[in-house]
């Protein structure tokens, strides 16, 4: 053979070899198994309501006959569907089938990593801001910052725990039987059916979260109804739910977020973004404690994030606990040699960052356009609690226990930054440079940190067996701030403190909801 | 010395392998087509840089970056294995850095290359020559460095593989070639493992889009100098956009032209040439508007051309 034909040969098995090379990735919450709660927990009913006082507030008519015409109509109807299932539909209820509480937690997250983006400057060099009245204009509502992303996790969470609570409770009353269970010929592809049919959890969930992320992220409504429509698919293809219940299950969920919806729209993050005259007095005040004050070290120089978020009102305390309990005393004074100390360190850093300290940097920095470090802890409790096959209802309360420490989080952590209002170290030492990318508010306390340590507490309270895992995860997360050379180690040491501190609301709250 | 003039020609043809990642300054090499079992190795030296982008397809600058700038410093070399056909080498060192804001430079060894070059044909056509070269290669991260720093990364992190095909066509010292390359681009792993494109993924794998590169030149060669002018268009076949005010991202859809001059001399010391190479991006999408210059010295061991 001449070294020409060789070649020919040679070119032909590289194309054959490029055409068949998949570069398909294997998505990890593609991969969940379908839920198959160990523990039913089906006095759900008896469980503590978050906002809500009682389950009768909520009106919920009885459903449909099963032994009229109408139902039987309706039965035919998912017969038919499920005569006809393409792959894709098959696909759908794989997806949710590994639970609601999972998949829309997931969507939140989404939701806060597309939104997730400072807007671009006006020609003046000012910056324009998200407008809740008008969410489609450029620049669209919201920035999903951490401390917006965190709120609405929480209220996403707490809204769909009341709900399951509401729905079991007529569950109880009504033990409606499913479909599968009234017609042989109906096939049941879920495993998490329980108690009775209506109203159908999988429907409350998606009526609640349809709500609140109607009102937290308007400008996806498009995104989230068509989500709202793969659910009730899903549902209905899996023989678990009639059309009507459907409906007047999802009713009962929107019946439950108007009560959420009114906390939110007066709980004080609306008017969170401050104006001129405030982010001016911040700085005076600084100034006249005699400390270097926060600049923004952007160009142009954009107002500081949410600098009244830490007057929003807490889930797990009240507001006067921030100054009384949560608080921290002082940072190191700029004048300190605690605080010369602390800068060098953070030099050293950005002078000598390993590929590992970087790979952690990177691994927590959850950034922009990202689902924040709440969005974080949110998949981490997730992957643990997919593989301890909770029940909806206790799905839905460990995460509002999580969601509300994050919450609160980020409420005590954005008091305590505007409150002492102190540089970053790059504002003190320009030859610092960061790997990651510089956040637009205050240092102390480290926010990564407060989440971290509140995370952790209240999921190793939750799940004992990985308590040290979270614990080591809380710490690292907050040393890679440190590796990412934007916070000083007095920043994320008390941010952990005050986190737990947080996380430890949580679990008092988790001892007496009656889930225990 | 035999058939300089042949060789010479594909000496310079060599040149026209462009990896398509001049955005990243990688250096192109200088594929002296070697006779069988001489050696050349040079070294090119290269600064490149941006002060304005394509956000999509929005040009703006930033004032939080000022000037991205990025320094080459390349050795590579080219073995004869016969008279048609070489293996080539090419090893850059990249630092990038910033003029404003408080981002960090990167700097380190960024993909290493190999590749071989093969003469398939070679006869007269109308009143010239004609050739047709084909080219196989691929290239790697040769160090652990961060892809997902955009644009401060030096590079894209994937391990690539291209195949070219080119054709150049002389007469009376006058030529035009073209040449065409599909660039396999293997998917990538990230520090982190979630990551959003145009939706959330968790995974911290990342699908590079392939590429199409096409290179055009325009020039004039003798046994002792060469120089043209080259357009270069390189083709991202998918991708996403960077969404307004965002960050950019190894799988965004990177596309664009350039246009570029390149001469290089032989020096009286024999074996020993010197080149400069000048480009600037003219038009593009999700990426730098990137002008830079080029040098290098090359050198040749054993017997030379064939």
């Amino acid at each position: 053979m001449t070294t020409q034909n060789k070649l020919y040969i040679f070119s032909f098995l590289t194309v054959v070899f490029l055409n068949s090379c998949s570069k398909t990735i294997q998505e990890d919450n593609l991969t969940y198994p379908t839920l198959n709660p160990t523990r039913l927990d089906t006095n759900a009913s008896d469980w503590n309501f978050i906002l809500l006082t009682n389950a009768g507030d909520i009106n919920c008519p009885a459903p449909m006959d099963i032994n009229s015409n109408l139902y039987s109509i309706e039965i035919k109807k998912i017969k038919d569907i499920q005569s006809n299932l393409s792959s894709s539909d098959q696909n759908l209820i794989n997806y949710w089938g590994s639970g609601s509480i999972l998949r829309w937690n997931e969507i939140m997250r989404e939701l806060v990593a597309k939104n997730n983006l400072p807007p671009y400057q006006n020609p003046d060099g000012s910056y324009p801001i998200p407008n809740s009245n008008n969410p489609f204009a450029y620049p669209t509502f919201p920035f999903a910052t951490p401390p917006y992303a965190a709120r609405a996790y929480a209220y996403l969470s707490a809204s769909q725990y009341d709900a399951l609570i509401v729905a079991y409770h007529y569950k109880k009353i009504y033990r409606k039987k499913f479909p599968f269970e009234t017609d042989t010929q109906v096939r049941s592809t879920f495993k998490n059916n329980y108690i009775s049919s209506f109203p159908s959890e999988d429907a409350v969930i998606a009526g609640v979260s349809l709500e609140i992320m109607k009102l937290l992220f308007p400008a996806d409504i498009e995104k989230i109804n068509a989500k709202v429509l793969e659910h009730k698919k899903a549902r209905m293809s899996g023989g678990s739910c009639t059309e009507s219940d459907w409906e007047a299950s999802m009713q009962l969920g929107k019946d439950v977020a108007t009560r959420f919806v009114s906390r939110a729209k007066t709980d004080g993050a609306g008017t969170a973004g401050g104006n001129a005259s405030l982010w001016k007095s911040l700085e005076q005040t600084a100034v006249s404690r005699g400390e270097t004050p926060w600049i923004s070290q952007e160009s142009p120089t954009r107002p500081p994030m949410l600098p009244l978020f830490g007057k929003v009102q807490p889930f797990l305390f009240p507001t006067s606990a921030i100054a009384a309990n949560l608080r921290p005393s002082p940072p190191p004074s700029v004048y300190s040699d605690q605080f010369k100390k602390e800068l060098e360190e953070i030099l050293q850093f950005s002078d000598n960052l390993t590929r590992e300290q970087e790979r952690i940097a990177n691994f927590w920095a959850d950034g922009i356009r990202t689902y924040t470090p709440p969005g974080h802890w949110n998949y981490i409790a997730s992957n643990d609690y997919v593989k301890m096959n909770l029940s909806e209802p206790r799905w839905s309360r460990n995460l509002a226990l999580l969601n509300m420490a994050l919450m609160d989080a980020a409420i005590v952590a954005w008091d305590t930054k505007y409150y002492y209002f102190n540089p970053r170290p790059m504002q003190m030492d320009t030859r610092i440079k960061t790997c990651l990318g510089l956040p637009n508010f205050p240092a102390f306390i480290s926010g990564h940190s407060t989440f971290s340590g509140a995370a952790a507490q209240i999921l190793g309270y939750l799940n004992p067996a990985k308590k040290e895992d979270y614990n080591a995860m809380a710490k690292e997360a907050s040393d890679s701030r440190l590796y990412g050379c934007i916070h000083y180690r007095s920043d994320c040491e008390v941010g952990l403190v005050v986190g737990k501190k947080i996380g430890n609301y949580a679990i008092e709250r988790a001892k007496t909801d009656g889930a225990e | 010395m035999k058939n300089k003039s042949v060789l010479t020609k594909l000496s310079f043809i060599g040149l026209l392998f462009i990896l398509c990642s001049s955005i990243d300054a990688q250096t192109e090499f200088d594929g002296l087509f070697m006779s069988k079992n001489s050696f050349c190795i040079g070294t090119t030296a290269e600064i490149s840089s941006f002060n304005r982008y394509w956000e999509s397809e929005f040009n703006r600058d930033n004032a939080n970056l000022g000037t991205v700038q990025y320094k080459a410093l390349s050795v590579m070399g080219n073995y004869g294995l016969s008279d048609r056909l070489n293996v080539i080498f090419s090893v850059p060192y990249i630092h990038s850095q910033t003029s404003a804001g408080n981002l960090a430079g990167q700097n380190g060894i960024q993909d290493a290359s190999l590749w071989i070059k093969f003469q398939a044909l070679d006869k007269k056509f109308l009143n010239g020559n004609l050739q047709i070269i084909g080219f196989g290669g691929f290239s790697f991260p040769a160090s652990n460095y961060n892809a997902d720093f955009m644009p401060l990364s030096i590079g894209r992190g994937s391990n690539n593989i291209s195949a070219r095909l080119l054709l150049d066509y002389e007469e009376n010292n006058w030529y035009l070639t073209v040449s065409g390359a599909y660039i396999y681009r293997s998917n990538i792993t990230l520090d982190r493992n979630t990551y959003y494109t145009d939706r959330m993924i968790y995974s911290n794998q990342v699908e590079i889009p392939n590429q199409y590169h096409y290179n055009t030149r325009f020039g004039y060669r003798n046994d002792q100098f060469i120089a043209d002018i080259y357009h270069e268009y390189t083709n991202t076949l998918g991708g996403f956009d960077i969404p307004k005010n965002g960050m950019p991202f190894p799988s965004n859809e990177m596309d664009f032209q350039r246009l570029g001059f390149y001469a290089k001399i032989e020096t009286p010391i024999s074996g020993l040439s010197f080149l400069v190479n000048g480009y600037t991006v003219f038009r593009g999408k999700n990426m730098g508007q990137l002008s830079g210059m080029q040098f290098g010295a090359f050198y040749i061991f054993g017997s030379s051309y064939n």
